[in-house]
């Protein structure tokens, strides 16, 4: 059968437009009955409660920390990464990336491992008098090391795409290398920049497994929004439900600013184009 | 006075080559590959691991025997690359005064202004390098190099992205600035009509190396190179 739009259909067609349909029904399900179950009320209700509001406070605190070790020890990184080629270089970029692919359970293990009280540098740290495991630290260090891999990554691929001639040209026109990258190098760069903080951000303030075996989940010092979800559950769907709302609300807001700020927020691209 | 012995490397090609420019314009021509652009920046000094010696105006800024390396932002040499390389997200303004950030001020802006008017767009300084024609682009790239009051500029193809029209304008308006500046101006070209417009010596590169130099009479009159042969001759390169 011929369509007047010219699309022709055949039960090839059909077979996969069905299937399509069914994942986008499943994927949209969850999601739509978690705020068809929840009303405002539900909503205001629900973060006015202790536990709530303690993760609330918890997770804006350890992912506000957490993004600023990200962005200040991340972006020299990442910079390291565009500019140098070779098999070190590479390597490098491929070690930066483990922490998106190793589980978060086994990030956890591995942190303990590295961190805790029996852990590699255990005994240093507490001849420091620092012990790290089931503190507020702890959850800002389980945070970067699931988040830092978003921001490098997302930082170097817009650092690469600055012109290098433009490097030199800045660097000729008397600027040294720190003049360069500041006013260079980063405002051209800073779309990319902002979609990886914001990117990292959501995964640090999604982060559960690895905060959960690393730091625990101990109300107002280590229990974070999905802690808190997850504690909440047992006893009052509630303050759960509130928590979730919440967290999809950020999400969302954070995937529209995303998206908005690739297509809108690239003054390099246009202006580069001849007029 | 400019004068340079230098060795690099980049990619497969291997540059050797002695240079030495008087004050005023000095054009370049090779084929594609022979070295045109690599030279430039091994004057400029953005290209690493680069041997030999070279002076400005009787200031060592390199000799790699002695380790000696002035980097490039203390050479005071101005770039202007092909596509003129100006900074997207500035005003014409800010790309100009990008280079005066240890004037005050007020010094500055006039700095500024007088770089905008000379090169006759005086008018444009608040609009961004996208919304300005490819002729206005190559002169504000030309003011932001004058600006600095560079001891040697080197021009990497100024005309070629420019329509025919406005290449004949430009051209004539570069030669005569380059002339006026009275610093030695590396230019690199396909054009023979760039080459006449400047006035100045011909340098014919072949892979890395000074196959001639000369006038541009005395090239045309005996080229020693098939590409300066046809590079003459109008044949298409």
């Amino acid at each position: 059968m011929k369509l007047p739009g010219g699309h022709r259909w055949n039960a090839a067609g059909l077979v996969g437009g069905a299937g399509a349909a069914l994942l986008v029904a499943f994927l949209v399900l969850p999601i739509a009955a978690l705020l068809w179950s929840t009303g405002w009320r539900d909503v205001v209700a629900g973060l006015g409660d202790r536990l709530a509001l303690a993760a609330l406070l918890l997770s804006g605190l350890t992912t506000a920390s957490s993004l600023v070790v990200v962005v200040l020890l991340g972006t020299p990184l990442a910079w390291t990464l565009a500019r140098r080629g070779g098999g070190l270089a590479r390597a490098l970029g491929t070690i930066v990336q483990l922490p998106i692919v190793v589980p978060p359970a086994v990030s956890g293990l591995a942190l303990l491992l590295a961190f805790g009280r029996r852990g590699l540098l255990g005994p240093w740290l507490a001849s420091l008098g620092l012990s790290l495991p089931f503190t507020t630290a702890a959850v800002v260090l389980a945070e970067v090391f699931v988040s830092a891999p978003f921001y490098v990554m997302a930082a170097a691929a817009a650092f690469r795409r600055v012109d290098p001639a433009l490097l030199t040209v800045a660097r000729s026109l008397g600027a040294g290398p720190a003049r360069t990258f500041f006013r260079v190098a980063v405002p051209l760069s800073l779309p990319g920049l902002a979609t990886g903080a914001a990117l990292s951000w959501s995964r640090a303030l999604g982060e559960f497994g690895a905060t959960l075996m690393f730091a625990g989940n101990l109300t107002g010092r280590t229990q974070t929004l999905p802690l808190a979800i997850y504690t909440a559950m047992e006893v009052d769907l509630r303050p759960a439900k509130a928590m979730a709302v919440l967290l999809v609300a950020v999400a969302f807001a954070l995937l529209l600013l995303v998206s908005r700020g690739t297509q809108v927020l690239t003054p390099a691209d246009h202006a580069l184009r001849p007029t | 006075m400019l004068s340079a012995r230098l060795d690099a490397r980049r990619g497969s090609l291997r540059l050797s080559l002695e240079l030495e420019a008087g004050p005023g314009p000095l054009a370049i021509i090779g084929p594609n590959g022979s070295g045109k652009s690599t030279l430039l920046l091994a004057v400029l000094g953005a290209l690493p691991g680069v041997r030999g010696t070279l002076s400005l105006g009787g200031e060592i800024l390199l000799d790699s025997g002695r380790q000696l390396f002035t980097p490039i932002e203390e050479r005071r040499i101005a770039y202007v690359p092909q596509d003129y390389g100006l900074f997207p997200h500035l005003t014409v303004q800010a790309n100009v005064a990008f280079g005066l950030p240890q004037l005050p001020a007020d010094q500055r802006a006039e700095r500024v202004r007088r770089a905008l008017d000379d090169v006759g767009i005086g008018q444009l300084g608040e609009r961004l390098p996208g919304q300005l024609s490819g002729g206005e682009r190559q002169r504000v790239a030309l003011a932001r190099a004058l600006a600095i009051r560079p001891r040697a500029i080197l021009l990497d193809e100024p005309l070629a992205a420019l329509d025919a029209p406005t290449q004949v304008r430009v051209r004539a308006f570069l030669a005569e600035r380059l002339r006026r500046l009275a610093v030695p101006a590396l230019v690199v070209t396909h054009d023979t009509a760039d080459v006449l417009a400047l006035g100045g010596p011909l340098l014919v590169l072949e892979s890395g190396r000074v196959a001639q130099r000369g006038s541009p009479e005395a090239v045309r009159a005996g080229p020693v190179t098939a590409f300066a042969r046809a590079f003459w001759s109008g044949e298409p390169l």
